[in-house]
This record gives C-alpha cells, sequence and structure tokens, in this order.
C-alpha cells in the first residue's frame, strides 16, 4: 500500500501530460467500448459481420454504374470500379467516423452521469470501431486488385498506414469537436448528415481531383482528398504521389486534431451536468 | 498519519438556466442573432462583464471534512441535501465550482448498479464490460469471475443476452460485479435501495467483510438507516448543501429523524399551554427507552414507551390516560389506557409509561396521541390528536422478508408463533 495515487481535485484543471498518462491508464476500456460497439451491431443483423463488406460493395456497385457506366466519368484511366472503391474506403471511414463521434457523448450519458473516466475514451473509441470496419471492407479492395491485375508500389503500400493515421486524426479532430458541440446544442446531429454529403461532392470520391483544373489545389485544403489522391496514386499507381499534398492533408489534419483536443478538453468537465 | 481523503471549502455551484428544459438548439441561437444582432451583442456583452442577472443555486457550500483510512463514512439527509452531488464530485464526474479535494488511493465509485449494461450483451459479456466502466482491469476481472458468479447465482444464465433477465437478477449480477472491486476508497450511493431483502442483506454482508477485512474506506450515502447504522462508524448529515452535523452515526442519525419528525419524540407544554380543565391537564409526553432515555425513532424489534406526565388537580374522578396510535395515513392502529387503580385519583403529578413491545408495529411513521378520561361516568378531559410523532425503522438484520422486495403491508407485523404438526 507504500505508493498510493494522489488524486486531487480543483474547479479548474489545467491541461498537462497527466492526461494522457490517464488515457493510456484507461486503454482497456477503450478496447471494451469498440468491443461492445461491434458486438451489438453485429449481433442483431443477420448478415452480421457481412454487412461491413456489403454496404461498401453495393455503393461501389450502384456508384460504378451511374457515375461510371451512365455518366461517364473520367477516372485517370483506371477502371471506374476500382477508382471509386479506393476513394469510397477512405472516405466511409472517415464520414462514419465523424457522425458517429458526434453523438457518442449522447448515446452514452447513462455513463457518463454515472462513472468517471477520459471522456475522450468514447470520441476514440468511435474511431476505432469504424477503424475495425475499414479493415474488414479493405479486404474487398484487395480481391478488386487482384482481379484487375493492379500490384501497388512498395512506397504505395507503405504509405497506407499514413493516410490511416491522417484519416484517423482527421475523424477525431473533427468528431471531438462535433461531439462537444452537440452536448450543448441537440440539433448538431440534424445538420451532419448535410454536411457530410456536401463534403462527399467537395471530395474527390467519385471523380479525379484533376478534374477541378486549375483550381484542384484548392481541393487540398480538404485533408481527404490529399488521402484518397494518395491512395490511387500508391495503391493503383494512377498519377504519380505528390508529396507536397501528403504534406498539406498531414499539416492540416494535424491542426483540427489540436483544435479538437483543445475544444473537447475545455468543456469536458462539465459535460456530466449539461446531457 | 494524513486523512485519505480531505475536502476543502468545496461548492457547487448551478446556474439554473443550464437546469431549463429541453435543450439549447444551435438553430435558435442562430436565428436570435440575425433577428436581433444588436440584441444578442448587449446580452453578450453583459454576459462577459458579468452584468447579466444570472440565477445561481448552490447544490453545495463550504463542505470541509476529512476521513481516515478505514473508516466507513455514512451520508445522510433530505432529498436535495447534495448527498449525490457530493459524491458526484469526489468521483470526478463533474468538477466543484470552489474548494479541493485530495485523495489518496485508488478511487472507485458506485453509483448505480450495472452502470453500461448493455440489454444486448450476455450476462458473461456484460460482466466483463461492466467490470471495465468500474474500473477494473480485464486480468482482475478474469481472476475473480468465478467468484463473481458465483455471488450473483446466475450460472444458468451466464450465456443469456441480459434483456431477457428478471430485474431481481439483473440487479444480483450488476451488484456482484461491484463488490468485487479493490479500491481504497470506495464511494457508493443508495445502491441498496434495490433487490430483494435477503440479497439486499448478503450485499451488506459483502460490505462489512470487505470493510473490516481489508480496512477500505467507504462514503456511503443512504436512506436505510438500518443499513447506516450497521455499516458506518460516522456519520455527515447534510441539509440544504451544508453540514448540518457531523460525528458518532448514532447521534447523527438521531438528529436527523428527530429533524424528520418535525415536532418530533417530546412534546412539553409551558404553563399556560397546558392542555386539560380543571381537574387535570397534560404536561409532557416523551418516547423513551427502558434507561429512561428520550427516543425519536425506534425499531421494529425493540419495545418503546410512552412517558405520560400529567398533574391532577381535583380528586374524585379517577381519570385515566390513554394512548391512540395512529398511522402517517391517519388510521387507527389501536388504542391502550393505563390499569384501573385507586392510585389515578391521588391528587398531585402523575407519571405513567405505556410499553409498545418490540414486533408489533410494522416500520413506518406513527403518530400518537394522548387523552385522559374519566370512565364513568364517560367524561374526556383532554385529547391531543398528534402528541408525539415517531418512527419504527425495519429491523434488516432480522427481517424475514426473504425475497419480498417491497414494505409488508399493514400496521401491525407481529412475529406469531406457527406450530408445525
Amino acid at each position: 500500500m507504500g505508493n498510493k495515487t494522489l488524486t486531487i481535485i480543483r474547479p479548474k484543471k489545467t491541461f498537462s501530460l497527466r492526461d494522457f498518462k490517464e488515457l493510456w491508464d484507461y486503454k482497456e476500456l477503450l478496447y471494451f467500448f469498440v468491443w461492445r460497439d461491434f458486438k451489438v451491431r453485429y449481433k442483431q443483423t443477420i448478415v452480421g459481420i457481412g454487412w461491413a463488406i456489403f454496404q461498401p460493395f453495393m455503393t461501389m456497385v450502384v456508384f460504378s454504374l451511374f457515375f461510371g457506366k451512365l455518366l461517364k466519368i473520367p477516372s485517370d484511366g483506371i477502371p471506374y470500379p476500382i477508382f471509386v472503391y479506393t476513394g469510397l474506403l477512405f472516405w466511409q471511414f472517415f464520414s462514419s467516423a465523424l457522425s458517429e463521434t458526434s453523438g457518442t457523448l449522447i448515446a452514452n450519458q447513462a455513463i457518463i452521469t454515472k462513472v468517471y473516466f477520459p471522456r475522450l475514451i468514447l470520441p476514440l473509441s468511435s474511431v476505432a470501431t469504424k477503424l475495425v470496419d475499414f479493415a474488414i471492407a479493405a479486404i474487398i479492395l484487395a480481391g478488386m486488385m487482384v482481379y484487375y491485375g493492379y500490384t501497388p508500389h512498395l512506397t504505395g503500400f507503405f504509405l497506407i498506414p499514413v493516410l490511416l493515421v491522417i484519416t484517423f486524426m482527421a475523424s477525431v479532430g473533427g468528431g471531438l469537436f462535433l461531439a462537444a458541440i452537440n452536448v450543448k446544442y441537440r440539433d448538431v446531429r440534424f445538420v451532419l448528415p448535410y454536411f457530410i454529403q456536401i463534403l462527399l461532392f467537395l471530395t474527390p470520391v467519385i471523380y479525379p481531383a484533376s478534374i477541378a483544373g486549375k483550381y484542384s489545389w484548392l481541393l487540398a485544403f480538404n485533408p481527404m482528398m490529399g488521402v484518397i489522391q494518395t491512395a490511387r496514386a500508391g495503391l493503383l499507381g494512377a498519377t504519380p504521389i505528390n508529396w507536397t499534398l501528403v504534406s498539406i492533408s498531414f499539416a492540416t489534419t494535424a491542426v483540427l486534431l489540436v483544435i479538437g483536443v483543445i475544444y473537447f478538453k475545455k468543456v469536458e468537465r462539465y459535460f456530466a451536468d449539461i446531457v | 498519519m494524513k486523512p485519505i481523503i480531505e475536502i476543502k471549502n468545496v461548492g457547487k455551484k448551478y446556474n439554473i438556466t443550464h437546469q431549463r428544459v429541453g435543450y439549447i438548439t444551435l438553430r435558435d441561437i442562430l436565428a436570435n442573432i440575425i433577428r436581433s444582432p444588436l440584441q444578442f451583442a448587449k446580452r453578450k456583452a453583459k454576459q462577459i462583464t458579468g452584468f447579466a442577472a444570472k440565477e445561481e443555486f448552490w447544490a453545495l457550500k463550504d463542505i470541509n471534512f476529512s476521513v481516515n483510512e478505514g473508516t466507513v463514512v455514512g451520508i445522510i439527509g433530505p432529498n436535495g441535501a447534495g448527498k449525490s452531488t457530493l459524491l458526484k464530485i469526489l468521483t470526478g464526474i463533474t468538477p466543484p465550482t470552489e474548494g479541493e479535494i485530495k485523495m489518496r488511493g485508488k478511487v472507485a465509485s458506485l453509483l448505480e448498479v450495472g452502470t453500461g449494461f448493455h440489454p444486448e450483451l450476455t450476462g458473461r459479456e456484460n460482466i466483463f464490460l461492466n467490470g471495465a466502466i468500474l474500473g477494473m482491469t480485464r486480468k482482475e476481472i478474469m481472476r475473480k469471475f468465478d467468484e463473481i458468479v458465483s455471488f450473483s447465482g446466475i450460472e444458468k444464465f451466464l450465456d443469456t443476452p441480459v434483456k431477457y433477465y428478471s430485474s431481481g437478477m439483473y440487479v444480483r449480477l450488476a451488484f456482484s460485479v461491484a463488490a468485487h472491486m479493490e479500491p481504497d476508497i470506495l464511494l457508493v450511493d443508495e445502491v441498496l435501495a434495490v433487490g430483494d431483502a435477503e440479497f439486499q442483506k448478503k450485499c451488506l454482508g459483502k460490505m462489512e467483510e470487505v470493510t473490516k477485512k481489508s480496512g477500505r474506506t467507504i462514503l456511503f450515502v443512504s436512506h436505510n438507516m438500518a443499513a447506516i447504522q450497521s455499516l458506518c462508524k460516522k456519520c455527515i448529515l447534510l441539509e440544504k448543501g451544508k453540514i448540518k452535523s457531523m460525528g458518532n452515526t448514532e447521534d447523527v442519525v438521531n438528529q436527523y429523524l428527530s429533524d424528520n419528525t418535525k415536532e418530533g419524540m417530546e412534546k412539553v407544554w409551558s404553563e399556560k399551554e397546558r392542555p386539560g380543565n380543571d381537574i387535570v391537564t397534560l404536561i409532557s409526553a416523551h418516547l423513551v427507552n427502558r434507561e429512561g432515555k428520550t427516543l425519536s425513532y425506534t425499531y421494529s424489534n425493540r419495545e418503546v414507551g410512552v412517558e405520560i406526565i400529567y398533574e391532577v388537580k381535583k380528586g374524585g374522578y379517577s381519570p385515566v390516560p390513554n394512548i391512540h396510535i395512529f398511522t402517517n395515513k391517519g388510521e387507527y392502529a389501536f388504542i391502550s389506557h393505563a390499569d384501573f387503580s385507586p392510585d389515578l385519583d391521588r391528587v398531585g403529578m402523575h407519571k405513567t409509561t405505556a410499553w409498545i413491545p418490540a414486533n408489533l408495529l410494522n416500520n413506518g411513521t406513527y403518530a400518537i396521541g394522548i387523552a385522559i378520561s374519566t370512565m364513568v361516568p364517560l367524561q374526556i378531559h383532554l385529547y391531543e390528536q398528534e402528541a408525539i410523532l415517531f418512527q419504527v425503522i425495519e429491523d434488516l438484520e432480522h427481517t424475514k422478508k426473504h425475497d419480498f422486495n417491497q414494505r409488508i403491508p399493514g400496521v401491525v407485523r407481529p412475529r406469531l408463533e406457527w406450530s408445525l404438526e
């Protein structure tokens, strides 16, 4: 009983490195939240885990039919299905993580008002759950690459984790901000789906960035554009890898993450009073 | 040695605006800004400069106390006294507005049984989830898993989703997980209010075992005075967000219950106000035990005396004191009167005590009416309908309720002898 942890509770808590240590101490809870969300989601559906594959696959089929076959949207000389699927894979990870995260504090308010744990765990676990979905959906991409006969460059292959980190940071950063705002203003979640839909069209998911011509640099501020563009470059060799673009994406998401974390930490302690 | 919990000047303020019904929408706020930007700017400026009229409410104010290691402290008080707010601050769920708290050791809280239980998950899965939410590590849960399951007694339903559980099973499982936490400091809110009596006893037993064996420090909020008295050495009485008294459990509980029964356990009339006539007047009425100590409440398994002091001013009437017991709903429980004796007619002060036996009254609040009357010819000299109010508290330890969860109906609850043939 020698080294006892000392807990000090004061009205104002300053942001410190201890927060990260605390987060680390609670990593098992993070694991259990992801495990719970996953278990619960796939317990009720008949197709179970197949849903994680079915959903992006069907979207890809529909998009290929309408945008690829009928509208003949260019795809940098790559078969449209694999072109759009690469984009969709990252996009769905980002958008579903964003909308899931924004509602996570409300969804877990019964726990928030009864037990203490670093609140950051909740949004983090939502994004992590989506990461599992991503991994499952990625199996289809691998299958398609075999089918269409693409082998990724070595650089491209190793770029995937970097792109995942960027997407992760973008969804956590944006998600934290939205989650915190959603606690106070409950109508945010009604606006969010429209916002995400508009964002889909501002991101080169169904079309190549080159379509925007000389204004395509503007899209670079959308971190997901960099991610998707680079994924296509790295995995399919659509265009050469644009390192500036990767750096810009990384920088923008880093800023987004910092803003998200700071805002979240600022209001975090009062969640239990207002949810 | 330093106290394990130190609480200094802790206060918690709520702005009433935060607690209004429904929720604020961004749409309304934006609409307001667009409709009247000037007014919005003015209000915002007022808020920032602090001129805005705010409705404040201090849920807690000037809370100071410390707890030594291994002590079990009960926190009691009426609803809205700030008991739960205090626990929420201690757990870190909500921050205090002012003050400082220091806690030395691992803290765990139990504000509700089954926090985070998911109806779709099985009992087994929920043990792990709930354990993790309560701050246990996976290893810890695995080590104690069998113990948790056997304590709960739901082995057969371990792989059934908890949505199919009865509420009793649900509570058993949830409490079993909680009972196996091993913190240095445990904060417990009214969780024993649920569950059947037998299981409550089991939980109390487990808590007692835990406190005695490992010297755990527990802060325990409850309305169950029997549980408070059997578990806690010390007690804190909160009222309107402040500490009203603190100390020995018996004294504090006594104070709380006597505050609660307002008029309380004794009534002494001043000379001018004494009920009666020129034949007999009532001076005082007390609730007492055999040692002559004034009580404000009693346990269902203890006898209690109603002590009446009156003065007979004129002989020849043989006035007989009698008591009328009512439930708090106004039903008549019973009437009892003193045995007739020549002494009743003696002019002067009389002191008489009516003993209500143990195991007669059910738990609840009762009013005692006091009357003094002459039997032949019938003449009522005085009648005070609610002279004393008192509470009968259920004796949790010797209760024979088993799985019966609610208060047993009835005015009386005698323990009868049942012969078996």
